[in-house]
């Protein structure tokens, strides 16, 4: 067996395990990411790639706007701009009974004391998107949230992390993790990667990884579906969802419009799929031809699953294990964790380089994931 | 057809879901027409063979619905289906995938242009609506449907330029070792021979071991340029350029139900791994014909019978004596209607471009993606089609990678140093066919047959 002496193992090549292997290394740690397929195989591949503040809940909103900072100058850590355009982000009302949901979530922002959501009228919101149906009433917006393309943030992110002198081991699916003095022995089929630092970025085995640590998380599993179409005119810039539907609609630099929001598939998590279920994906192509009235004779190119790991409060953990020294959990987002990409990474670093943060994770801890089981 | 009629036999429910308006597939396309017009005896005896199936698939009292395309099938089964602008889901215990073949893509500089076709492609145009190329036509490639269809276009008044024949010269002499067994097949060697001195009687050149073909021209085809078996550069000029390197099973529902596949070396293509019944990995799917191996039509016509056999007795309408009585007879018919196969596939095995193509060529043409930019992204990744296809977008546009499928597995594997079986192809994603925004939006649970 041959084994290995790092500072960090991450175990994960999603987005999150990639953006934590960075800057770990851009830190001068020697750092390896095991990912059991190939990068981005998982929910970061699957990914509509939507970059949100807007409506995030208050636990990860300050994180979220440092994220968003970091994706308007995404090209100086990662040396691509991730196809990232700041064209908005729009939640839309359909009756008088949301636009006064979207007024509750106003005025929470703001009793918060941040200033970036804002309400938008009918005409303002024909104005920025004039293919929507005319019914819609009124939107909250935050201008510069937008979009990027998860295939070229996956590119930028696993060129980075080679060309900081970190390995990317692909196939190297892990086995078990034992102690070993103050020091963690990950075992990946016949490699063995010795580290006082373990970063579980596992995605939807997340919840496995833990446990072969010691750390029983309760989490659940998402198969969101997403729908992608041929390459159209221009219909839309920013990217629109709804207060009443599981609904997202955005167009790629491409043309392509990409349709999701979270409508779920099936999963299997041993044999690693996530297959379509049709009739609920029907409920997303019959809401976006009911909120864009032109686009029903739009072929559609291709759909799928993506799979990750969703929390019972539905805000991701991030932050060390309570009990296993060195572990750091990164996972759960929930089906909003792209976003917060650039960030997790720095979090991550923060612990395993200072030993703490001061980045606002506070309320991101596995103790609360598991204080429920306790008390359940 | 041949499953259909013997599974109403055996009084099965049957449903015959056909992309095509009329019952024939690709090798008896059209053929209840031209029957009626009189035109079938003309195309030969084995046209008045599908006439007599196509009878009797009428008569057989299995549900047929034509023009109806299949763009999903889920374990179980349950298999989506658009027919004009009405979504159906069909559900059935078991199912017989009867696809047929596809032409084998083999990108080469200036394919994209206009003017240069398939053989498959200008054949369909001729059998579906009669047309004839207005110019004589190059053909450059490999196969049986090279000859048939040079064939085919000098019966109706068509002019052939000439014939670049690809196959590489090596190919016939490891045929001549397959020779002996194939003679069982006499009737088909003969049908070939006379293809072949047609050709040679009525004038039309064919240039032999060329390689390195390339279109040229501005806004459509002009000239051919290729490499002579002597290692000249030759140029003719030409109005049209058809290609053929062979055809291969058209797996997308096998793939899709996520049944087990290899990589078949004789045929240079993956098929989905059979048992004597033609039964997938997946209890209950089925395969026949062309889509679970190249064979010919004979073969096919006998699997599918052997393939209803192994769906009645899978639903206990059969007893397991009585199916393997019956499936005696067929399966000695399929043998000797195979018996041909290993000769054939050396003889039109395809050189080693066409799988390889140079790394300025454009192998996925919907999105432009080249042999090189393939290459790159399997040395720096994983060297998995699906990795390669997120890092390219290789395979993503409408065609969803069914055409260039097999040509990007093949560079990976070769740039991977990995085997084409455990390199595997694209996942397959819904839909297999392109369906609006608005046919999903509509799709409500119906069930039509059982």
């Amino acid at each position: 067996m041959t084994s290995y002496d790092l500072d960090a193992v991450v175990i994960g090549g999603g987005l999150h395990g990639l953006s934590a292997a960075l800057h770990i290394a851009r830190e001068g740690r020697k750092v390896v990411v095991l990912e059991r397929a190939c990068v981005g195989r998982h929910a970061s591949g699957a990914s509509a790639a939507g970059v949100r503040t807007l409506g995030r809940a208050p636990q990860e909103l300050a994180l979220s706007l440092e994220a968003k900072h970091m994706w308007h100058a995404i090209g100086g850590l990662v040396g691509d701009d991730c196809g990232f355009h700041a064209h908005g982000q729009i939640r839309v009302a359909e009756t008088e009974a949301e636009v006064a949901q979207l007024e509750q979530r106003l005025a929470l922002t703001q009793s918060l004391g941040y200033r970036h959501e804002e309400l938008i009228d009918r005409a303002e919101l024909r104005r920025l998107v004039p293919a929507l149906s005319h019914h819609c009433l009124a939107a909250l917006l935050v201008r510069d949230d937008g979009a990027a393309d998860p295939h070229r943030t996956l590119l930028a992110f696993r060129r980075s992390v080679q060309q900081v002198g970190a390995e990317i081991r692909e196939g190297q699916g892990v086995d078990a993790i034992e102690r070993q003095g103050d020091r963690w022995a990950v075992r990946a089929g016949a490699a063995r990667y010795v580290a006082p630092f373990v970063v579980n970025a596992a995605g939807a085995w997340a919840g496995r990884i833990a446990v072969m640590v010691g750390d029983d998380i309760p989490i659940g599993t998402k198969a969101s579906m997403m729908i992608v179409t041929e390459r159209v005119g221009h219909v839309i810039s920013p990217v629109l969802g709804a207060v009443g539907r599981l609904f997202s609609f955005k167009q790629t630099d491409k043309g392509t419009l990409l349709i999701g929001g979270g409508r779920q598939g099936t999963f299997d998590l041993d044999r690693e799929s996530g297959t379509v279920n049709l009739l609920e994906l029907a409920i997303a192509a019959r809401t976006a031809c009911e909120l864009f009235p032109a686009v029903g004779d739009i072929r559609i190119a291709r759909v799928w699953a993506g799979l990750e790991a969703k929390t019972s409060d539905l805000v991701p953990v991030i932050g060390p294990s309570p009990r296993a020294a060195g572990v750091i959990h990164v996972f759960g987002f929930s089906g909003h964790g792209f976003q917060l990409v650039p960030v997790t990474g720095a979090v991550v670093a923060d612990f395993v380089v200072r030993g703490r943060t001061d980045r606002p994770v506070g309320a991101l801890t596995a103790e609360r994931l598991m204080a429920h089981r306790a008390a359940a | 057809m041949s499953a259909a009629v013997r599974a109403r036999a055996l009084g099965l429910d049957v449903a015959v879901v056909d992309e095509q308006a009329a019952p024939g597939g690709q090798v008896w396309r059209g053929v209840e027409r031209s029957t009626a017009l009189g035109r079938s005896e003309a195309l030969g005896p084995d046209y008045a063979a599908g006439a007599r199936l196509a009878a009797a698939f009428r008569a057989s009292g299995a549900k047929y619905l034509g023009d109806t395309r299949v763009w999903q099938v889920e374990p179980g089964f349950r298999v989506y289906t658009c027919h004009q602008n009405l979504v159906e889901i069909l559900a059935a215990k078991t199912l017989v995938i009867a696809t047929g073949a596809i032409e084998r893509s083999a990108p080469f500089p200036g394919w994209t242009l206009p003017g240069v076709l398939t053989v498959g492609a200008a054949q369909i145009l001729l059998k579906g609506c009669g047309q004839i190329p207005d110019v004589p036509i190059w053909i450059a490639g490999s196969g049986p449907l090279v000859l048939l269809y040079a064939n085919q276009l000098l019966d109706v008044g068509g002019r052939v330029a000439g014939i670049l024949s690809t196959a590489p010269p090596v190919n016939r002499r490891v045929a001549l070792r397959h020779l002996g067994p194939a003679l069982a097949c006499w009737e088909d060697l003969l049908k070939g021979v006379r293809w072949v001195s047609r050709l040679r009687t009525s004038g039309v050149p064919v240039v032999r071991g060329v390689s390195e073909i390339e279109a040229l021209g501005d806004s459509r085809v002009e000239a051919i340029r290729f490499r002579t078996l002597a290692g000249g550069e030759r140029t003719v000029p030409t109005g049209m350029l058809l290609l053929h390197e062979g055809i291969v099973p058209d797996i997308q529902i096998s793939l899709a139900l996520g049944c087990r596949h290899e990589w078949d070396e004789a045929q240079q293509c993956f098929v989905p791994t059979v048992d004597e019944w033609g039964q997938t990995s997946i209890a209950g799917a089925f395969v026949a014909g062309d889509g679970g191996g190249i064979g010919g039509v004979r073969a096919a016509c006998a699997g599918g019978e052997v393939a209803a056999l192994g769906c009645a007795y899978t639903l206990g309408r059969l007893s397991l004596t009585a199916a393997r009585q019956s499936a005696d007879r067929l399966r000695r018919a399929r043998a000797r209607a195979l018996a041909i196969r290993p000769f054939l596939d050396a003889l039109y095995r395809p050189r080693r471009q066409v799988a390889l193509p140079a790394d300025e060529i454009v192998v996925c043409r919907c999105e432009e993606v080249t042999a090189g930019e393939i290459r790159a992204a399997a040395r720096a990744g994983a060297g998995d089609p699906n990795q390669v296809k997120a890092f390219t977008r290789c395979g993503m546009g409408p065609c969803l990678g069914r055409i260039c499928g097999i040509t990007a597995s093949s560079i990976i594997a070769d740039a991977a140093g990995r085997l084409m079986t455990e390199t595997g192809l694209f996942r397959v994603r819904p839909p297999l066919r392109p369906i609006t925004l608005a046919q999903l939006a509509s799709i409500e649970e119906r069930e039509v047959a059982a």
